[in-house]
């Protein structure tokens, strides 16, 4: 199978001061097309660092990063703006919308910086809200959506772009546990029809629901399991 | 991103915080404002002085009389007799700079019409004062060279006389006595308004030269003139025909080297031009002063984006995260603060206009608004958003997608 990421022997040392810290230490694995990944870990286990990488917000100290088949190590910041626009979606512990901004614009946001032009923008933007389940929501904002339902804009905005990975970082951490079920089941739904996910979670029942788990600990990897 | 999205973030921003944003361009209004109004009064005051200057007419050389020393005693200028009828006449046929020149003789006199009188001044002139004036006639006719030559009896009227005497009558053919003579009206001069030291130039009678000196002045020397007016051929002539005036008269009369001249020669152009100077400086003054608050306005409009973009930084983190680039993010911000100058530049610009409009109507001061001054503040209000955006904007672009997503 083709991978769509592949990181070799990934190392990040912050500097601060004088003092150096190594927060991952030679990471190396890679995730096929279709994949449905967990990364779990306790907090300072380094598996916020790799998101970090992952998503092309960060860079690594060495090693090598390839994302869909491009080296994204060596990139600039404009450069990776543009990866970060046409390859990835985010999903958000705190769903990160824009305030006072309608659903549908705010779906519509990759695709602004994408140039894609409005109408198309819009049609693109209804079609990942339906297929969320928004339907009618279009215009609400924010604040008037439930936390469920701010989720499923975030995850609608992250697929509007067709991206080949969807990053998600604790996507159900800010959900009661009926609403975090809802939501890992559209993950699943999603998987099935082909996306790639990535999820950073540290519950073992949301993990539950991916098909291969990677555990960090220190700073590198001490178990990839598939179920 | 296209333009026209960022315009709409920009404006949804502003909108926010209404009054917030209103605030931030209070500073760009009233500088704007100050600078319009300023400029406008500014140009009102120059344009009352080209006024002037095209009232007392252009490239205008004055010859008075001057101060002659007998015994010991210095005596004032224009009070002795010493110019006469026939040095203006050297001066048309000798001197080659000037175009015209116009000698007067000025008296007070009660005029009087049926049961109006009206005290007012005299003039005896040739028909050359009103070329040199720039001086046209609105009723009848003006004086020609034959009344002069004949010494008739005949006057024009200046606006203000016409109005005291005759009111809605018409004046021309209507015999006035000036000093129990009679005279005939041949003619009302059109209005002319205040001379430069603000005297009514209307409330004057001119009458031919000969007449005024056989019958109205009646001194015994009956050649004496008061003053005459010298036109030069060009601006550029001026100067020659000043000096060549000069030399003429100190050869007239016997002026040596070291003696001390018999008359006394003034530009009258330069001294209005010395106020339109001033004038200018004055309003260059007031117009700086109106900057200086513009660059008060516009250190409040970086003050309050840098608080705005302190504000926004998760959106800067969401918007980065889902791929704006740096350049993205500039231009956001600097929309933002260009927009809130510019809209605070035409609401300043109406505000002068109608500030400008007020003092006019107030104080009775002509101001102008020219295209160019809307122009030249509507330009400087965006350069001001341009300068002042342009570091909070810059610090927006540069934020870490990382920190800033985790900014609470």
């Amino acid at each position: 199978m083709d991978s769509v990421i592949s990181l070799t022997d990934i190392r990040r040392v912050f500097t601060m001061g004088d003092q150096q810290f190594e927060a991952l230490k030679g990471v190396s694995f890679s995730v096929s097309a279709g994949e449905f990944v967990a990364i779990m870990g306790a907090s300072g286990s380094g598996k916020s660092t790799c998101m970090n990488i992952l998503g092309c917000l960060d860079r690594p100290t060495t090693g090598e990063y390839r994302l869909d088949g491009v080296d994204v190590g060596s990139m600039n910041h404009d450069q990776l703006a543009d990866i970060r626009n046409s390859k990835l979606g985010f999903v958000f512990q705190g769903f990160n919308l824009l305030p006072r901004t309608p659903a549908v614009e705010n779906v519509e946001l990759p695709l602004v910086y994408a140039k894609v032009p409005a109408k198309e923008r819009r049609q693109r933007a209804l079609a990942a809200m339906e297929h969320v389940g928004l339907n009618g929501k279009e215009n609400n904002h924010p604040t008037q959506l439930s936390g469920g339902q701010q989720q499923r804009v975030a995850i609608a905005r992250a697929l509007v772009n067709s991206p080949a990975v969807i990053l998600a970082d604790e996507p159900t951490g800010n959900l009661d546990s009926a609403t975090s079920e809802e939501i890992m089941n559209l993950f699943n739904e999603l998987n099935r029809n082909g996306i790639t996910i990535i999820m950073v979670t540290h519950e073992p029942d949301v993990a539950a629901h991916a098909a291969r788990r990677i555990t960090f600990r220190d700073g590198s990897i001490i178990a990839d399991t598939r179920a | 991103m296209d333009m026209l999205q960022t315009l709409k973030i920009a404006l949804r921003a502003l909108r926010t915080n209404k009054m917030r944003s209103f605030l931030t361009m209070l500073g760009i209004i009233i500088g704007i404002a100050a600078v319009i109004a300023m400029m406008a009064v500014g140009a009102g005051a120059s344009h009352v002085i080209a006024q002037q200057i095209a009232s007392i007419g252009s490239n205008i050389i004055l010859v008075i009389p001057g101060s002659t020393t007998s015994g010991g005693i210095r005596v004032g200028s224009g009070s002795t007799q010493t110019l006469t009828s026939d040095d203006v006449k050297a001066i048309i046929a000798e001197c080659p700079s000037v175009e015209f020149a116009a000698p007067s003789v000025r008296t007070t006199s009660q005029v009087i019409y049926g049961n109006m009188n009206w005290s007012t001044v005299v003039m005896g002139t040739t028909p050359e004062l009103f070329d040199i004036r720039e001086w046209g006639v609105v009723n009848g006719r003006s004086i020609g060279q034959q009344d002069v030559d004949g010494a008739a009896k005949v006057c024009l009227l200046g606006q203000t006389v016409a109005e005291n005497l005759f009111g809605e009558e018409d004046p021309v053919g209507k015999i006035v006595r000036i000093k129990k003579v009679p005279f005939t009206v041949i003619g009302v001069l059109e209005r002319k308004g205040q001379s430069p030291q603000g005297q009514d130039q209307d409330d004057s009678i001119f009458v031919p030269l000969k007449t005024d000196q056989r019958n109205l002045v009646r001194s015994q020397f009956t050649n004496t003139v008061g003053a005459a007016r010298v036109k030069a051929k060009s601006k550029e002539l001026l100067d020659n025909a000043e000096q060549e005036v000069q030399s003429l008269l100190n050869q007239r009369h016997r002026i040596t080297n070291g003696k001390e001249p018999d008359y006394t020669i003034r530009n009258l152009s330069e001294i209005l031009a010395v106020a339109e100077q001033s004038s200018r400086a004055m309003s260059l003054l007031l117009g700086s002063v109106a900057s200086i608050s513009l660059i008060v306005g516009g250190i409040g409009i970086m003050n309050i984006m840098l608080v705005s973009v302190t504000e926004r930084t998760r959106e800067i983190g969401i918007r980065m995260a889902i791929g704006a680039r740096r350049n993205d993010i500039l231009m956001q911000f600097m929309t933002e603060a260009v927009l809130l100058t510019m809209i605070g530049g035409i609401i300043g610009i109406g505000l002068g206009a109608g500030g400008a409009m007020v003092v006019s109507k107030m104080l009775e001061w002509p101001t102008l608004i020219s295209v160019q001054s809307v122009t030249i503040a509507f330009l400087f209000s965006a350069a001001v958003g341009i300068f002042f955006g342009f570091y909070p904007a810059r610090k927006a672009a540069r934020l870490n997608p990382i920190d800033a997503l985790r900014y609470e």
